[in-house]
């Protein structure tokens, strides 16, 4: 009954994909992931991770993503966030063909956040030439000009140290990721189940990078460091279709631990939650909807639409009471499929800083 | 340009004023003094004939009266207005609604029937009266020529569709210029007894400029224009 | 306003009663409206047409990076591109055979595709994954999909046998193209991992310098707002602009006269208006009512006549078009609402152009007429003088142009410079060649004729100003029409050298042809042929195969050769190259080119250079033997026969019969002649027929200034009749005189439209198409043409001349009496 948000949430992104070149109304017919996964791999318990293979794409699935946010600060304090996301969907099922005969498509998004400003910018490629794509050893994931890639002496279990890069039209970032402490399987050991009706990704997360590196907007770099947090995901039908929208978080708290939780907003009012608890020393917690309560605060108007950028967030279990506030409530991603995301404070209980992501408003 | 139809003042006494009028042409290098201090009134219901040689000053005289062209020096004074303060756009409103004019060449409209020109004049001064229209078509005998147009007419039925036209928005002075002269001696006399008789019935002024001395005759009063004065 | 509504209905009464100069005015401005409408509609459709052919996946519209040579280039040069930040996206073009007919097959990127590359990514429609997925789909225009007789989804075969993608309709894709996945495309045209051009999206950030990814292989082409079609169609959109204009002009001519007559005689209708009160600006405004009143109805009447005019031209220039450049517009006329607006508008601006003498003089209408007699002699002596300056400043400027100048631009400006002078000339050397005549006149009358006919220019002179360029154009055009039949057709003689032309379904039918006509007696020899297309210096090349064979030798027309060219070619490194091309790169005998090859690059050394009427693409020959070494893949389907002039007929109908083949596939030397001399003859069929036109609407400008001018000269013949002349002998004298102002015109106009001749095929042509013809002059056409000037003159002056003969000696004592 848990780890269904993200890979849903996220999926909803990757199913748009190609919904929205430029607006050109391509996704007629295929972009409707609740169609059944005939042809594509399966999503089954019990399946053995293997580093760093896993690292790299799985093609009999059909979606697939490297995501990548962070919380940075500069010397002077002031706080920032990026985003980096690398898409990949497949639009037939098969094995990986050669050249323009494969049927994979990428799409890249990159965003920086600072509270004045938030810049986006989106691109698509196809796979089978070497636009875009992963490669699994030596690590590296890539689309256009935007990449991340291994750095020598790269360690699989914690697939560090690495470097991020992206570019817009009016930033770019370039930042080194470093994690002294392994990745953690999502779910139960990396099978992620999202509903009960048997619809699971494979998912798994490093939460634990120090990020360092620099920070461009409008032409004048920055020197930024903080902590930053990769998810990967693949799954072959994310999607149910009775769900409208999802809010969900990663937390840095200053003690160390980390946080993952979401809500799925139904259709049905059943607001469906799930969580895992990271301590600083890799022990986990995982959290079900009777132990999740979350409580928008505060209402934002973003691009015509009413968005909740502030949140109560309480588990009683973990004797966890937060309120949280987003750097820029305007941190709008409005690329082909438009949602919310961008990085968050929080207070009370704990104290500490985020991502926050929604879709479906 | 004013619309409507103003109150014309309830003149019982001199409709024109005319006092030291002086009018002069450049003509071969040389000015030329044509009118050198006209004075002349004319009472209303009153009809006066303007007599002179050739080259006087007659028409002068009547254009300047008109507004139709502006004179040098002097005064006058049409009813309560004083027509050489007028702009162009003033002497045409005063043409169109407090005089009326009549050509020796008759002067009307070629493309328009007898009807339309008898009304043309009052319905752009927008004071047409049908009920004193079909008085003058009466008097002036159209009726028969109402849908015919101006070269079908001959001069002496063409004339009288002028001074109908001219009568048309009951102005307070008609104004003629040998309104005759183009007509035979018969025709001449049945038409300017006409006018007579309609410059009686609206009760306007009368002022007709003639070289003829019979036809002077038969007015009230006779002024002869000479060396630029009145005699 | 109800005063002013009355004095409009005042004024527009003169109309009913003179229905006749309505009807002159109308019409006037009709024809002045409908031709320059109905010639913008026809250019608008055409650019409309341009631009969806530019719209589609990279034409001129975007920038795009293109090979140094010109050629294909790897496909690795894309990714290393986009990995350097490049937002661009890869195309490829080739040329596929479907039905023995040459289609131009894209092959796009859908995914990478610049969302602002014109109008044409409407691809979305189609279902991406089939397009993207093999075996793909393949985008028509719904023209295309009616030519291939083919239903949607159905699979073309391509010569050769490759079966191509299913068909899908796309409505606003050009005619002609076959638009598929770039995968599909390198597979079709056995181009793998290779591309012609990469278009470049709206930057996403910061890229590498273009040499440090691609070194020196691409090279950046800037976009540009004009398309290749546009570029290429120019000078025959200028011609109808030039033509639709002269034809506004000689329609505005008739309006002016038309409004000037209507004017005089409305003069004492305004005086007495303004003597009963109207004042002068309310007068002026209702003036200006009335005539943007009747410049509406008339502008409206215009356009719906300019829409026929236009829907009846355009099968011709869409024939011209395509038979000339390849343009493909469609048959049904479509108009944008612009074009009304525009319409009407240009009716207005033009009736107020022309009225503006006439509408000068009621504002400044003194109130009192003073009889003054018109000091015409001096004020003609200086509008004379003016005019004159004007003109020779008109020559200048054509002198200038004409040696400063090096584009299409120019040579239409000495064009139009040399007009402009010659009609502003024209009233001085009338009034020269008058003037000698009075001199020399003897008789009272005489001298009174030259005099007269002097006093008549000013009045005149904007008729024969029309008619001079009506005539001058008219000479011009059908001299240029002439010397390119006359060329073309000797030329064809040479090109056309077989005397059987066939060409086979595929290569294993034109195989079992040639393995049967060698056994057939009749045939003398079989010339294989065969084309590709590659590009060169950025524009699509055709490489035209000729065997070695004396057919050739002996009749193939060279402008220009070495020695022994022939022989030269035989090798296979050496090449003719077509007039434009030569033109175009500026080569001669001697240089050297290189052409992409399907193996890399071919070097050529340029032995001759031969005439390419017709053809809007640059060509080159080269020994057929070398051409399928260098292109192995092209089609070897098309083959010429030697065949003995009385058998052609049986062996054209045994070829029919054996192999199944239609007449587009086998034809006789005749037939081919007859289809294209057909195809050329209407490239110049709108120009004849605006020609035409023009000079009928120059015909009518006469007519009415001589109506005009009629009138107002009453009160001078008058007097001659009073004094004894008779009416007969006056109406003789009239037409004399307008006889021979309209002679000296037309003997003026020879030379002057000779020169245009000269001009079209020297400068115009040249820039236009690329090639130049020989100038030849057609004495019996001009002595043709003066005939029909001299016909219109006398229509033109029979109808007052007539009415002056008639006019009953009341009308003209009464205007002897009443001099106006």
């Amino acid at each position: 009954m848990n780890g269904s948000g993200p890979i849903t949430r996220r999926g909803f992104i990757g199913g748009a994909l190609l919904a929205g070149f430029g607006g050109r109304a391509f996704a007629q017919g295929f972009a409707g992931l609740s169609e059944s996964a005939d042809g594509f791999a399966p999503v089954v318990p019990d399946r053995t991770f293997a580093f760093p293979g896993d690292h790299g794409p799985h093609p009999e699935f059909r979606i697939e993503w490297w995501y990548v946010t962070a919380n940075l600060t500069d010397a002077r304090g002031i706080a920032y966030g990026i985003q980096w996301t690398l898409f990949r969907q497949a639009i037939a099922a098969g094995g990986a063909q050669e050249g323009w005969a494969n049927q994979q498509i990428w799409m890249g998004h990159a965003a920086v956040t600072r509270e004045d400003t938030h810049r986006v910018s989106q691109t698509f490629a196809r796979g089978g030439v070497g636009q875009a794509g992963v490669a699994a050893a030596p690590f590296h994931a890539w689309i256009d000009a935007w990449e991340m890639r291994a750095l020598d002496s790269m360690n699989d279990e914690n697939i560090a140290p690495c470097s991020l890069k992206a570019a817009g039209a009016d930033f770019s970032y370039t930042l080194r990721l470093d994690a002294e402490r392994p990745l953690t399987l999502q779910g139960d050991g990396g099978y992620s189940r999202k509903s009960l009706r048997e619809q699971a990704s494979y998912y798994y997360s490093q939460p634990h990078y120090a990020a360092a590196g620099i920070l461009t907007i409008d032409d004048k770099p920055i020197d930024v460091t903080g902590m930053a947090w990769l998810d990967r995901e693949w799954s072959s039908q994310p999607l149910a279709a009775d769900q409208s929208g999802w809010d969900w978080l990663s937390l840095h708290f200053n003690s160390g631990d980390k946080l993952m939780l979401y809500r799925m907003r139904q259709n049905d009012g059943q607001h469906y939650s799930s969580g895992k608890w990271i301590a600083p020393d890799n022990t986990v917690e995982t959290l079900g909807s009777d132990d999740i309560v979350m409580t928008p605060l505060i209402v934002t108007q973003v691009a015509g639409r009413k968005i909740p950028t502030s949140w109560r967030i309480a588990v009683a279990k973990m004797a966890l009471a937060i309120e949280c506030r987003p750097l820029n409530p305007r941190s709008w991603m409005g690329t082909s499929f438009p949602y919310w995301e961008g990085p968050i404070r929080f207070e009370g209980s704990h104290t500490g800083v985020g991502y926050l992501e929604m879709t479906g408003y | 340009m004013t619309n409507g139809n103003p109150i014309l003042p309830n003149v019982t006494g001199h409709v024109l004023h005319v006092t030291g009028l002086t009018k002069s042409y450049r003509a071969a290098g040389e000015e030329v003094a044509v009118l050198r201090g006209v004075n002349l009134t004319v009472a209303a219901g009153e009809s006066v004939a303007l007599t002179g040689e050739s080259g006087s000053g007659k028409s002068t005289l009547l254009h300047l009266i008109a507004g139709l062209d502006a004179a040098d020096g002097g005064e006058i004074r049409l009813a309560d207005a004083q027509v050489s303060e007028l702009s162009d756009a003033g002497r045409a409103e005063l043409r169109r609604d407090r005089l009326g004019l009549v050509f020796q060449q008759f002067n009307l409209i070629p493309s328009l029937t007898v009807e339309d020109n008898l009304a043309f004049q009052s319905r752009i001064a927008g004071r047409h009266d049908a009920a004193w229209h079909g008085e003058l078509v009466e008097r002036l005998g159209l009726g028969r020529f109402l849908k015919r147009y101006p070269e079908q007419l001959s001069g002496g039925q063409q004339q009288r569709v002028a001074i109908g036209r001219a009568l048309a928005t009951k102005p307070l002075l008609l104004l003629a210029d040998e309104p005759t002269g183009n007509l035979d001696e018969d025709t001449a006399d049945e038409v300017l007894a006409l006018a007579r008789d309609l410059v009686t019935r609206s009760g306007c002024g009368f002022l007709m400029v003639t070289h003829s001395a019979r036809l002077a005759a038969t007015l009230d009063r006779q002024v002869n224009l000479h060396a630029g004065v009145i005699a | 306003m109800k005063r002013a509504l009355w004095t409009l209905a005042v004024l527009l009464s003169h109309w009913r009663r003179h229905p006749m100069q309505l009807a002159t005015l109308l019409i006037g401005l009709i024809s002045a409206t409908a031709l320059w409408s109905g010639v913008q509609a026809l250019n608008q459709q055409a650019r409309a047409s341009y631009d969806r052919a530019a719209a589609t996946f990279g034409g001129t519209r975007t920038a795009m990076l293109v090979a140094r040579s010109g050629a294909s280039f790897p496909q690795q040069l894309f990714v290393d591109l986009r990995r350097a930040g490049w937002p661009v996206s890869p195309v490829l073009e080739g040329r596929v055979q479907i039905e023995g007919r040459s289609f131009r097959l894209l092959g796009i990127e859908p995914v990478t595709l610049p969302a602002d590359v014109g109008n044409a990514p409407a691809v979305g429609k189609a279902d991406l994954q089939a397009f993207m997925t093999p075996p793909g789909t393949m985008l028509v225009a719904p023209e295309t999909l009616a030519d291939l007789k083919l239903a949607e989804g159905a699979r073309p075969q391509a010569n050769g046998g490759a079966l191509l993608p299913p068909l899908r309709v796309q409505p606003n894709l050009v005619p002609g193209v076959l638009v598929v996945d770039i995968g599909v495309a390198q597979g079709i045209l056995k181009m793998p991992d290779l591309l012609s051009r990469l278009l470049i999206g709206k930057a996403t950030g910061r890229h590498a310098p273009l040499e440090s990814v691609a070194g020196d292989k691409l090279r950046l082409i800037e976009p540009d707002a004009e398309t290749d079609l546009e570029r290429l169609t120019d000078s025959f959109h200028l011609n109808l602009t030039a033509f639709g204009l002269l034809s506004f002009f000689v329609g505005l001519f008739i309006v002016n006269s038309a409004i000037g007559l209507a004017f005089e005689q409305r003069l004492p209708t305004l005086r007495t208006l303004r003597a009963c009160g109207v004042s002068a600006r309310m007068m002026n405004v209702v003036l200006v009512i009335e005539l943007v009143s009747l410049a509406l109805v008339a502008g409206l009447i215009g356009l719906v006549c300019g829409y026929f005019i236009a829907g009846a031209l355009l099968p011709d220039v869409a024939a011209s078009l395509r038979g000339l450049y390849g343009a493909q517009i469609p048959g049904q006329l479509t108009l944008k609402p612009q074009w009304w607006i525009a319409g009407i508008a240009i009716s207005i601006l033009g009736a107020l152009a022309a009225a503006a003498a006439s509408l000068t003089k009621a504002v400044r209408l003194p109130l009192l007429a003073t009889a003054q007699p018109f000091a015409w002699q001096q004020a003609q002596r200086r509008w004379l003088t003016y005019q004159s300056a004007l003109a020779l400043a008109a020559f200048a400027a054509a002198g200038g142009f004409l040696w400063f100048g090096d584009s299409l631009l120019t040579g239409f400006a000495v064009l139009a410079a040399l007009m402009l002078g010659a009609a502003l000339i024209l009233p001085m050397l009338l009034e020269v060649v008058l003037s000698l005549g009075q001199r020399y006149a003897r008789a009272p009358l005489g001298i009174w004729f030259w005099a007269d006919s002097r006093q008549q220019l000013s009045g005149l002179s904007l008729a024969l100003m029309a008619l001079l360029l009506a005539l001058a154009v008219n000479v011009g055009v059908s001299t240029m029409v002439e010397s390119f039949s006359r060329t073309f057709l000797v030329w064809l003689d040479g090109r056309l050298a077989a005397d059987v032309y066939v060409n086979a379904a595929n290569d294993e039918q034109a195989h079992e042809i040639r393995a049967w006509l060698r056994e057939r007696p009749e045939v003398e020899a079989v010339l294989p042929g065969g084309r590709a297309d590659t590009q060169l210096a950025g524009a699509p090349l055709e490489v035209l195969g000729l065997p070695d064979h004396a057919t050739y030798r002996d009749n193939w027309p060279l402008l220009q050769s070495a020695d022994n060219a022939w022989i030269k070619l035989r090798p296979g490194d050496a090449a003719l190259v077509s007039e434009q091309l030569a033109r175009r790169l500026h080569l001669s005998v001697g240089d050297r080119i290189e052409v992409p090859a399907s193996g890399g690059n071919w070097t050529l050394n340029v032995v001759g250079i031969y005439a390419d009427y017709g053809n809007p693409k640059s060509q080159i020959a080269v020994n057929f033997a070398a051409l399928t070494r260098r292109f192995p893949e092209i089609p070897l389907t098309r083959m010429g026969l030697r065949v003995a002039p009385e058998k052609i007929p049986t062996l054209i109908s045994a070829l029919q019969e054996k192999f199944a083949l239609g007449d587009r596939n086998v034809a006789d030397q005749a037939t081919m002649k007859a289809e294209s001399t057909r195809i050329f003859n209407r490239t110049f069929a709108v120009t004849a027929a605006l020609n035409a036109f023009t000079l009928g609407v120059a015909g009518v400008a006469l007519l009415t200034s001589l109506l005009t001018l009629a009138n107002s000269r009453l009160p001078q013949l008058a007097p001659l009749w009073a004094i004894g002349v008779t009416r007969r002998r006056l109406a003789a004298i009239e037409l004399l005189k307008t006889m021979s102002v309209a002679l000296i015109t037309t003997i003026f106009a020879l030379p002057l439209g000779l020169l245009v001749a000269w001009c079209l095929l020297a400068i115009v042509n040249v820039k236009a198409f690329g090639w130049r013809l020989p100038f030849h002059v057609f004495p019996l056409q001009l002595l043709w043409l003066t005939g029909v000037a001299m016909a219109a003159a006398f229509a033109a002056a029979a109808l007052p001349v007539i009415r002056l003969a008639r006019m009953q000696p009341a009308s003209l004592i009464r205007i002897f009496a009443n001099e106006r």
